[in-house]
């Protein structure tokens, strides 16, 4: 097949954008803009890796700042959230094999994620504003250095991504619970509490015989759990853009608010409370869910200790409501006991949980040897690695020894935040991706094997070297956040430039396999309506 | 009190060996997967040893850093260890206000850094000449942000503010301000 043929119509046009449903449209929507976005954050990525080895002339410390704020966020809610909320959009039904509850709500979650993104994004890249993702009180509100009009907009932004994301939270326990149309009245209650692990947990206290069947798979009670955790983080995100946007509009009309009425410190616990319902509450349930769902789609067996993971991912969401203050262990005036109990104690519960998800998955997978080493496999495989390695490192730092010497040093950001996103989280959504490629596009061909091996190697060596140069450079003292600007870490940093650019060849290969086996026609295709029925799943003749 | 950076070199060891370890075994399981093995049956005592070594794991590695690593108690205790001296530090519109141009510290002496912060929340770190941490700490402002550290070697300590408080404040840096000397 010539190349101008498959780049317009797809490897071998297997790939009929009027064959999709909704659905699968919907989906597709979600995972092309997850990687655009992702692609954003990759290029942003590059130019910072390159302004870490010698600062470029012509961008300002401003403009350095401003994508240093916009990376994370454009990285984790506009590529990260695009495709955990498609593929969960479409898995719940798909699993639980009944129609979503609302393809609208899909829609405008779909749109308020993608336009919302877009606006903070801009208003960053031309007000500048740029307090960071953490958004220290009172930074926010600093207006000797902020433009108050660029931060309403970048706030509004964020907010559309909240209030699409509450509806993508609506969705899917309504999805859960509800009873579709013609169905025999269905146990929404009872589904729920099986969902969140409330009658799980019940029959911890019953007898035997007493004990009540779990209703919905773990994967979708995964889902669920992720979800409560998905549902806190978007209401603390939006009363605290709320509360910065109050700010920025007393000072718009002239009459500047006191911002010590805000307990700087209460406030440091209340957002990283909120934050941390995402690192340490969605991603790693999230992530748990699907590679149980990975491990037994690619073996086809039952997984191995199911109640144990299930009674697993319960402690999890309760650990990740109170590890919060783990992040706070540099800061003199946070009380002792939160530092000892929550940010200690109860954060060395992550190692537990996510460990067990560790050895429950290695097992599934084992007990269905020999496996051919498809690109879901290997991918999951990358995942799994990717948190074996970034969880220690981060229960090393919350520690209050090894933190007062690793606090906001490039050991935090590089071998436990990076590895954990590109290698642990990333790898997983690229195995999801793998594995529901074929069913999602009716049957399209992968253009080349060759890339998907390439995009594997490149993408698992560029991560953990660039986290691991990263690391070696916090150990030495390097600090995020800041610019060097004469060269101190230039070995470090240029080794971890290379394997950046590794990661972005990765991701250019794995854009360039996707599009050549859609073709152009496909991807545009994607963006078209369907004139299926919104409540099919996949074609009526593949049910 | 043992210096930190033997501490950081103690970790580097212990991460690495680690991360090699985990690569290898990674490595090693997906070769293996891949083929026919004798038993493909796991054992659930070798599960439960793996949850019980996991948790020995989380809950021991913070009493071992607390009974190794001097500074942790220090720290906890503070407000019951009397300071051989005392700095009083001011940080407001992205400066550090110092007591005196330099400030100077016995080896052996136990030195208390109170800083308070006039306006946004910044970090407070004292740097070797090779720009390694030797410890930091937050400034949040309205709070009380104090440490204490025991110098036992002497040398030259540059301030640096390790936190961001916008990019006004990405070069608050003191250099060589902080000198440890001999008696």
């Amino acid at each position: 097949m010539s190349f101008k043929n498959a780049f317009m119509n797809g490897e071998q046009g297997l790939f009929k954008p009027a064959s999709l449903t909704p659905m699968q449209k919907l989906i597709l929507r979600f995972v092309v803009i997850g990687l655009i976005y992702y692609g954003f954050a990759v290029i942003e990525g590059m130019i910072m890796r390159i302004y870490q080895i010698e600062p470029i002339k012509a961008i300002s410390d401003f403009q350095y700042f401003t994508l240093l704020t916009a990376h994370p966020l454009v990285g984790i809610i506009g590529s990260t959230y695009s495709l955990v909320f498609g593929a969960f959009l479409f898995l719940v039904p798909f699993l639980m094999k009944k129609p979503l509850w609302s393809f609208k709500l899909g829609n405008w979650t779909f749109l308020l994620v993608t336009i919302g993104t877009l606006t903070f994004w801009l208003a960053g890249f031309i007000s500048h504003y740029a307090p960071l993702y953490t958004l220290y009180w009172p930074l926010p509100a600093d207006f000797s250095q902020f433009n108050p009009v660029g931060g309403s907009i970048f706030i509004i932004g964020i907010a559309l991504v909240m209030v699409g994301t509450v509806f993508f939270v609506i969705n899917i326990f309504k999805t859960i619970a509800y009873t579709p149309e013609g169905w025999e009245k269905q146990p929404g209650g009872a589904l729920l509490a099986s969902a969140i692990g409330y009658s799980g947990l019940r029959n911890l206290f019953r007898k035997k015989k007493e004990q009540v069947k779990h209703l919905v798979s773990l994967p979708v009670a995964a889902i669920a759990r992720g979800t409560v955790d998905t549902a806190l983080n978007a209401g603390v995100l939006l009363f605290t853009g709320v509360l910065i946007l109050v700010y920025m509009i007393a000072h718009l009309l002239g009459g500047d608010l006191k911002d010590t009425a805000i307990d700087a410190l209460l406030y440091k616990n209340w957002f990283w409370w909120g934050l941390d319902l995402i690192a340490d509450g969605l991603v790693l349930i999230f992530v748990a869910g699907t590679w149980y769902l990975l491990a037994t789609m690619i073996t086809g067996k039952k997984l191995f200790m199911q109640n144990i993971a299930r009674a697993a991912l319960l402690v999890e969401l309760v650990v990740s409501w109170t590890v919060w203050s783990h992040h706070l262990l540099s800061d003199q005036a946070q009380p002792g006991f939160l530092k000892i109990i929550s940010g200690e104690m109860v954060t060395a519960f992550e190692l537990i949980t996510q460990g067990l998800a560790f050895y429950i998955t290695l097992a599934t997978l084992w007990s269905a040897r020999p496996l051919k080493m498809s690109n879901e496999l290997k991918f999951l495989l990358g995942g799994l690695l990717g948190f074996a390695l970034a969880v220690p490192a981060g229960i090393m730092q919350a520690d209050i020894g090894l933190n007062r010497i690793l606090h906001n040093t490039q050991w935090i950001i590089g071998p436990h935040v990076h590895v954990a996103i590109l290698i642990g989280l990333t790898m997983t959504l690229y195995s999801a991706v793998y594995i529901l490629f074929p069913i999602v596009t009716n049957g399209a061909k992968l253009y080349s094997q060759k890339l998907a091996n390439f995009h594997f190697w490149a993408h698992l060596i560029g991560g953990i070297g660039m986290g691991a140069f990263m690391g070696m450079a916090g150990l030495e003292g390097m600090l995020r956040r800041t610019i060097y600007l004469n060269g101190e870490f230039n070995l470090y940093m240029i080794l971890a430039g290379i394997c950046g650019a590794l990661l972005l060849l990765a991701f250019l290969a794995f854009f360039y396999n996707i599009v050549m086996s859609l073709g152009l026609k496909g991807v545009i295709g994607i963006f078209t309506p369907s004139k299926l029925n919104v409540k099919d799943l996949v074609p009526s003749e593949q049910k | 009190m043992v210096d930190s950076q033997v501490v950081l070199n103690g970790q580097t060891i212990a991460y690495t060996c680690y991360a090699i370890a985990i690569i290898l075994v990674m490595g090693w399981f997906g070769y293996k997967i891949t083929r026919s093995g004798k038993s493909s049956k796991i054992s659930h005592a070798l599960f439960y040893s793996f949850t019980g070594f996991l948790v020995v794991l989380g809950v021991s590695l913070h009493i071992v850093t607390y009974n190794t690593i001097p500074w942790a108690p220090m720290d906890i205790n503070r407000d019951d260890i009397k300071p051989d001296k005392v700095f009083n530090i001011t940080v407001e519109d992205h400066q550090f206000i110092l007591p005196s141009e330099k400030l100077i510290i016995n080896v052996g002496d136990k030195a208390l850094f109170d800083v308070t912060s006039n306006d946004l929340t910044y970090g407070f770190g004292l740097f070797r000449n090779d720009n390694s941490m030797l410890f930091q700490m937050q400034v949040v402002p309205g709070h009380r942000n104090d440490i204490l550290w025991q110098f036992n070697k002497s040398g030259v300590y540059t301030i640096r503010s390790t936190e961001y408080s916008g990019p006004k404040g990405a070069q608050m840096i003191l250099k060589d301000v902080v000198e440890v000397t001999a008696k």
